[in-house]
């Protein structure tokens, strides 16, 4: 079981390492335009020991983490509010459906002018982009809490406060970490995009920058780092999962 | 006085939909009856086990005596007062479980039992009404990780341990196998003896009503009236079978409730 687990997926990714290599000798493109396997290999390992690599990946998670991090702390409390109080969905969920379909990136002329260029403006746009998800899915969730809960809770003479923490958090947790995870990865694709533009480090900048220097075994680094990352940030939101009182969520339903 | 009493009882609800196909602006005439004038006592420590067609509101009724839902007219006492809502001594147990997925069988006994300030004695007495329901070694576990009936013992567990005036249990045997029914049929009974609370039970099965109830009462289809209403002075355990009393009781409902033959 395990070693299955293991072993296809390493047989999918041979597979495309020989596609890609047999590309490059037999396509006519240039080495320039598509470089092999062991070319980005080689300068993967010349990036990693030189620290670029690793300066531009710190650079691209520092701003993930803070937007990712705002966004959760007030989408969640937010969700709930549009969940729970029929005044407040009324009031700011129009508001909310409304922007949430502008692309963070409409947003990068007005980012760069408001806040110039650096780390604020990215920081901003994939708060723009993780906030109106979280916000969404938490009143969704909170929404389709099921109504035996609540009468549980009032046969038990639950206070206010009981009620958001032993009910309506615990009942949300489960959709919740699946919006973490769906969410992480909206960010993770806007930092790439935003660092293309609004800043000067990062790897979106290092693959726009390898690309002016024509560089494109440097590009191919940077996307495989992504792409790496990308796994290990989903990796993390799901073991979030593996939490003992959520996993009701994922078994009985 | 009588322990609770249902006073010319009424609920109706207007179904939108229908009345907007209609074409008429009149909504009284789109009324839809459920409870018609029920007029019922209860009497302190008594089981009643309330039988009924599906959907002729004995859920509905039992809602109200809980506090989840408003009469449209008449009223609902405790003790000679209105129902203004749910509360603790007054337990409501779910058809399909009502236990709170997230918290363990022992977290859920402890919802009712919070205000306890002494923490052994909280702990105490938790464990003790494990203990009754026969779930021991199970306290820590989550209510997925129980099967069916050990998930409604746990319920139970948790609606006596508040020490409650009144339970009121919605279908508390759906849903579970047959041998599985038997067993929490009989565990209800046996706590009924135990606690001698007054215990309502919808059931929609005839032969649950006649073993376990002190009285039945039968409720006709929409909208709904009380049919019959029938003491019954048998000890238990009780045998369907061979109490010839109990089985003609069980033709005259099966007949009552439009079944021309017991089966």
């Amino acid at each position: 079981m395990f070693r299955k687990k293991i072993t296809f997926p390493l047989i999918t990714f041979l597979g495309v390492l020989i596609l890609w290599e047999l590309i490059t000798r037999f396509s006519g493109w240039s080495h320039q335009v598509f470089p092999s396997p062991l070319a980005v290999l080689i300068s993967m390992q010349e990036l990693v020991i030189n620290g670029e690599l690793l300066k531009q990946s710190v650079a691209s998670l520092f701003r993930v983490t803070i937007g990712f991090f705002l966004a959760v702390i007030l989408g969640i409390p937010l969700g709930i509010i549009l969940g729970r109080l029929e005044i407040a969905k009324l009031l700011f969920n129009p508001l909310v459906q409304f922007l949430r379909p502008i692309s963070p990136l409409a947003w990068i002329p007005l980012a760069m002018l408001w806040f110039g260029i650096g780390d604020q403006p990215a920081i901003f746009l994939i708060f723009l982009s993780s906030f109106f998800p979280m916000v969404v899915s938490t009143s969704v969730a909170v929404e389709t809490i099921k109504p035996t809960f609540f009468q549980v809770a009032a046969n038990f003479n639950f206070s206010r406060y009981d009620v958001i923490t032993k009910i309506v958090i615990p009942a949300i947790t489960p959709e919740v970490i699946t919006a973490l995870r769906l969410t992480i990865t909206i960010a993770w694709l806007v930092v790439v995009a935003a660092e293309m533009i609004a800043v000067q480090s990062g790897l979106g900048y290092m693959i726009l920058d390898s690309r002016n220097a024509l560089r494109m075994d440097y590009v191919m680094v940077g996307m495989i780092v992504i792409g790496i990352i990308g796994l290990f940030l989903d990796f993390m939101m799901r073991a979030l999962g593996n939490i003992e009182s959520t996993a009701w969520g994922r078994l009985s339903k | 006085m009588s322990h609770i009493q249902i006073k010319n009882l009424k609920k109706s609800y207007v179904d939108k939909r229908r009345v907007a196909r209609s074409g008429k602006p009149d909504a009284a005439s789109q009324e839809i009856v459920v409870l018609d004038d029920i007029n019922l006592e209860f009497e302190e420590g008594e089981m009643v086990c309330i039988l009924g067609p599906s959907g002729c509101g004995k859920s509905t009724m039992l809602r109200m005596i809980a506090g989840f839902d408003q009469p449209t007219s008449g009223e609902v006492l405790i003790n000679g007062e209105p129902i203004d809502g749910p509360r603790a001594d007054n337990i409501f147990v779910f058809q399909h479980s009502g236990l709170l997925p997230w918290m363990t069988v022992w977290e859920n006994v402890e919802l009712g039992l919070r205000h306890l300030e002494d923490k052994e004695e909280k702990d105490k007495t938790i464990q003790e009404y494990i203990t009754m329901v026969e779930l021991t070694g199970f306290e820590h576990h989550y209510p997925h990780q129980l099967s069916g009936g050990m998930q409604r013992r746990a319920e139970l567990a948790r609606a006596i341990a508040v020490n409650p005036d009144t339970l009121i249990m919605d279908e508390p045997f759906s849903g579970l196998d047959f041998l599985t029914h038997m067993k929490v049929r009989e565990e209800v009974v046996n706590m009924h003896e135990y606690i001698k609370k007054t215990t309502l039970i919808v059931t929609h099965d005839i032969d649950d009503a006649l073993i376990m109830g002190d009285r039945v009462i039968v409720m006709s289809g929409r909208p709904s009236h009380v049919k019959l209403e029938k003491k019954l002075n048998f000890g238990r355990p009780r045998d369907l079978a061979r109490n010839h009393e109990l089985s003609e009781l069980r033709e005259e409902i099966f007949f009552m409730l439009g079944i021309s033959y017991a089966v």
